[in-house]
């Protein structure tokens, strides 16, 4: 799309951030231009283009804007710049390092440099002059904090090439050419360590994508025992407010197994951002022992930030866990809340007078959520190494009510559903998934089945579906007890309810905010579900309904402090003990 | 009235809408204020030559020959210590008799404060009410509503909130208030003495609704202006943001907008967000905390009013009538302050996070039990200690004209804790439990 001359025009109507522009020569949909205020220039974004009209969604305020103002058309689309330091960054929606701003507040047309062009990196050659090489294709390495960060051939680069040069192992700026490459027809291109890719298209400079298939551990036990992710997975948590999405989701990104952890705060609150700025600094990676910062970038473009780049903000996350999904890494993706973005989509689609769908949302919503969606995934690449995007997004369900067209269509995207119930919340029964609606469609992969039994043992899939069943018997039980009382029901029926209690207080609910409870790894989720399990599978002697009760409350108690105690530590075992001397005094002996 | 020599004056207006009134005129900015046939008006849309203008006070009598003057500038309010103990209305002119307010012009509205300028909030504002202070702890930098029903006292419980908060400033924003609410806020801050740390800014149901739309903006430009240039901590009351949101919908239907859910504009939650988020910590010391009133229709919080507002703010303050105990309280399970874990254990004493827990976890037994009950059943004795437990929590702690400091409202729950249940029951982790249980 590069021109010679830019296209300009000059404003001709505006409503809020929806600006008309008159052209005077070619503009592109999704072209960026800026619009001159003053000495401001305001980006912005054509949505749409009617003969010499072009509609541009503008990521500022407008206030003061002026019909005549002018404005350039830049000629590419909206793109974020690729390189090494982009690692513990906080950027906003479109890629600004937020840091770099000047003042408290934000200013209106500043725009600042995703990268430091100053600084020093240690670069090592991973290609040879003569090698062949292809879009995305690993030149040489530089470590970034503790990640090796491969250089490639800009994807933007779409045929054969050969390298002719590269420098040497030694310390470059970003900028400077570090390989030369040809193509067939003996054209030379220099290449840094930065390439430029557009947000909104997806990188694909891999092989091919198979279905997940390896277990992507988070640390919660609702997701990893009952319904588990996969690299390259995708899921979903949508819920009330308040019912815990944010919390969750920060739990994942501080647990995961990930190489890195992208979170996208979109159009949610700045507290919960500074959150992580202030915990993450502090915070180890238990696998790596370093801080968890270092691992993780930040693409803040909280409510009160423009509603248009909080629509770009989801995409610039995704296009940064593209670029470095092609360096072999194993990212996950966060983005909170996808139903922001969605209502960002809503608020401009309103604006250019298009015909609603439901909830007054565009049409094409399923559409682009599904897209989107399916930019995540494992994959091959072409040297043989493999990469992951896994990606969680939350939903909040206008109302609460889950047949809203945001969390339908999701729905058909994810292969996750970890729904939040409003009831499990108010009893603070945390994290408050509904283990019974929820799924992971992965547990019906029959390479997701052979991968749990190959490194969890024959049994598990078979634990896991059983504590399933415990827990909706006991649902059924208690439904049963609601509706004819305590005494009018088999005594069964209090032992199947409180068997599922059991599960409910000691696998489900998990404690965020205790040091030792909030991650808990896989070998000990496996050693407490077969515990549970295998008291839910005793045999009681219980003489009435009061004494079930009763009984299984000590037990959940003891059950508890050993989630709060270290793994195996004394404390931990002295509670065994104790637990086991309980069962087995009221246990059926046959 | 602003007017200046070189302005220039229209006289004919196209068209007039119940809220907006449209006229051809050049060299005109977004957002830009404007006097029409007397009223301030601000501009919502430019197409080519054609202007609109929204009129605050509506646009009864307006002629088509009316009388349109440019400002040149958005809505803006003076800022200086002038503002303390000072009544404004929704356009920050004086309605208490007293002098205009020399001070420095601002644009009300104004940016976003950067994310990474933010401070991460860790002050706890004590209130003596335990349904805040021992469940839901307010945190400075918060914002946080009230839900309620239209006829319950949350104007009163907010002023008795705002005067026990040991803040620099507290700044009211009126809308829609009564004028029998409005003359009960400036007697009460007028009796607690603290009038010169309190400033106003108030629309009644006497005003036009759509003026209340500048309501929140003028209480928060005045509230960054003591947070950011003077460091003080500001709390910022707004009440009654339902009338504020019934507002836009009122503009944006007569702009032809479409409507999204229970009438209101697509954009609500921006536009809720917009607000809310102004509540901040600097680093500095400065911050605003806002506490907010979101009347309900008939308890029904998914409404898009109260929904919208519970997905923007930290947490949210339930008020209920109590029957059992006559009383009004705030309700501990749809009650939430989001910023609570920040503070509690840490500024407070450490077995406050799992006391607050159990004592909630035990009044929700209690209301299974009730319902049992209700349904014709027997009870256990579990169930009747749970209920006789519930009804002293609710009476000793959660009522909203309990006010005690925080060590007692724990106190108290470990009483509650040993009279009724055991300490399995109880189920709080057993090193703590050894340390407070009360025999
Ligand atoms: N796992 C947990 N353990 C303890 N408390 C929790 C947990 N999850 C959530 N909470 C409580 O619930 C509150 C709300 O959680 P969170 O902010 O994650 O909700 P949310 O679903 O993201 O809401 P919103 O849609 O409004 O953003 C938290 O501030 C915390 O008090
Ligand atoms: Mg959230």
């Amino acid at each position: 799309m590069e021109r010679k001359n830019k296209t300009t025009g000059k404003v001709v109507g505006i409503v809020a951030n929806l600006v008309i522009v008159e052209t005077n020569g070619p503009v592109a949909q999704n072209e960026i231009c800026f619009i001159h205020l003053g000495q401001e220039n305001l980006m912005a974004e054509v949505i749409k283009i009617v003969g010499i009209k072009a509609y541009v969604q503008v990521f500022e305020s407008t206030r003061g804007l002026k019909v005549g103002t002018s404005v350039t058309f830049e000629g590419h689309l909206l793109e974020v710049t690729l390189g090494p330091g982009i690692l513990s960054k906080n950027y906003d929606g479109l890629q600004n390092d937020l840091d770099k701003m000047k003042g408290v507040f934000l200013t209106r047309g500043e725009y600042t440099d995703p990268l430091e062009r100053d600084s020093l990196w240690n670069f090592s050659p991973i290609a040879k002059v003569g090698d062949t090489v292809y879009a995305g294709s690993w030149l040489g390495e530089v470590m970034e904090n503790s990640i090796p960060h491969k250089i490639m051939v800009p994807f933007k680069l779409e045929k054969k090439y050969t390298v002719r040069s590269i420098v040497q192992a030694g310390t470059y700026t970003v900028d400077t050419t570090i390989a030369t490459i040809k193509d067939d027809e003996g054209n030379e291109i220099a290449i840094s360590m930065v390439q430029k890719w557009p947000v909104k298209m997806p990188i694909k400079a891999y092989d091919n994508k198979p279905r997940p298939f390896k277990l992507l551990e988070t640390g919660v036990r609702c997701i990893d025992t009952l319904n588990p992710i996969t690299e390259g997975g995708t899921g979903f948590i949508p819920g009330p407010f308040g019912t815990g999405k944010t919390v969750l989701q920060h739990a994942i990104s501080k647990q995961a197994e990930a190489d890195i952890v992208i979170i996208a705060a979109c159009g949610e609150r700045a507290n919960e951002v500074v959150e992580i700025f202030t915990e993450f600094p502090e915070l180890e990676d238990p696998r790596t022992g370093r801080k968890l910062i270092e691992r993780t970038i930040i693409i803040a473009n909280t409510s009160n930030m423009p509603v248009a780049a909080r629509e770009a903000s989801v995409y610039t996350a995704m296009t940064l866990a593209e670029y470095y999904r092609s360096m072999g890494l194993k990212i996950l993706l966060m983005a909170d809340s996808t139903s922001r973005w969605a209502q960002a989509l809503r608020e401009m689609s309103n604006r250019l007078e298009e015909l609603p769908g439901p909830d007054a949302f565009p049409m094409d919503l399923s559409a682009v959520i599904s897209n989107f969606y399916a930019r995540a995934g494992f994959v091959y690449l072409p040297n043989g190494t493999t990469g992951s995007i896994t990606f969680i997004g939350t939903v909040s369900p206008a109302g609460g009510n889950l047949k809203e067209p945001v969390t339908e269509s999701t729905r058909k995207a994810a292969r996750c559903f970890y729904g939040l119930s409003q009831a499990r919340a108010d009893s603070k029964r945390y994290p408050a998934i509904d283990a019974i609606e929820s799924y992971s469609k992965y547990l019906e992969y029959p390479e997701v089945q052979t991968y749990l039994e190959k490194n969890l043992g024959k049994e598990w899939l078979g634990q896991v579906l059983q504590a399933k069943d415990i827990l909706l018997r006991g649902k059924e039980a208690m439904e049963q007890i609601n509706i004819l009382g305590d005494d009018s029901v088999p005594l069964v029926f209090h032992d199947k309810y409180w068997k599922s209690e059991l599960i409910d207080f000691i696998i489900l609910q998990q404690d965020a905010f205790d040091k030792i409870d909030a991650s808990c790894p896989m070998n000990r989720q496996q050693y407490m579900l077969t515990s549970v399990l295998k008291v839910a599978n005793t045999e009681f002697k219980f003489d009435g309904f009061e004494e079930i009760g009763g009984f299984f409350k000590s037990i959940i108690n003891i059950y508890k402090q050993m989630n709060y105690s270290e793994f195996q530590s004394e404390k931990f075992t002295q509670y065994e003990s104790e637990l086991n001397t309980l069962v087995s005094n009221k246990q059926v002996n046959e | 009235m602003e007017r200046q020599a070189f302005q220039k004056i229209y006289t004919h207006l196209t068209n007039i809408t119940k809220a907006t009134v449209t006229l051809e005129a050049g060299d005109v900015g977004y957002e830009e204020m404007a006097i029409v046939h007397g009223r301030l008006a601000q501009v919502v849309k430019i197409m080519g030559k054609m202007i609109t203008l929204q009129v605050f006070s509506g646009t009864e009598g307006i002629p088509t020959d009316a009388e349109i003057l440019f400002l040149g500038r958005p809505p803006q309010l003076k800022v200086s210590d002038e503002l303390s103990g000072r009544f404004f209305n929704a356009y920050g002119d004086p309605i208490d008799g007293g002098p205009e307010i020399n001070g420095e012009i601002r644009d009300i509205g104004s940016p976003s404060v950067n994310p990474v300028r933010r401070k991460q909030p860790s002050q706890l504002i004590a209130t003596g009410i335990a349904g805040i202070d021992l469940n839901n702890s307010l945190v400075s930098g918060q914002k946080i509503p009230f839900f309620a029903d239209p006829d319950q006292p949350y104007n009163q419980v907010m002023a008795s909130v705002a005067l026990r908060a040991k803040t620099d400033k507290i700044i009211l924003g009126g809308m829609g208030l009564t004028n029998d609410d409005y003359l009960y806020f400036k007697n009460v801050f007028e009796n607690a003495g603290a009038l010169e740390k309190i400033i106003s800014f108030v629309n009644t149901t006497d005003n036009p609704p759509v003026e209340r739309l500048l309501i929140p903006d003028m209480a928060l430009t005045a509230a960054e202006y003591f947070a950011v240039d003077k460091n003080e901590s500001v709390l910022v009351l707004l009440t009654d943001m339902t009338l504020f949101a019934d507002a836009l919908s009122i503009v944006s239907n007569r702009m032809d907008q479409i409507p999204s859910k229970d009438s209101m504009p697509g954009s609500l939650y921006s536009d809720l967000a917009r607000i809310y988020e102004k509540a901040v910590q600097f680093p500095s010391g400065g911050s605003i905390t806002i506490i907010a009133v979101t009347t309900l229709s008939g308890g029904d919080i998914t409404h898009a009013i109260p929904d919208n507002t519970g997905y923007i703010t930290e947490g949210q303050l339930f008020l209920r009538r109590d029957t059992e105990i006559g009383k009004v309280i705030v309700d501990p399970f749809r009650s939430l302050s989001r910023l609570k874990q920040l503070v509690i254990g840490k500024q407070t004493r450490e077995d406050h996070p799992q006391v607050m827990n159990a004592a909630i976890r035990l009044y929700a037994d209690a209301s299974n039990a009730r319902t049992k009950m209700e349904n014709g059943f027997d009870l256990t004795d579990y169930d009747e200690r749970t209920l006789e437990y519930a009804k002293a929590y609710s009476e000793k702690l959660l009522a909203i004209d309990v006010n005690v400091d925080t060590e007692t409202m724990l106190s108290i729950s470990w009483d509650l804790f040993s009279t009724h249940f055991s300490k399995a029951e109880v189920g709080i982790k057993a090193a703590i439990t050894e340390k407070y249980w009360k025999n």
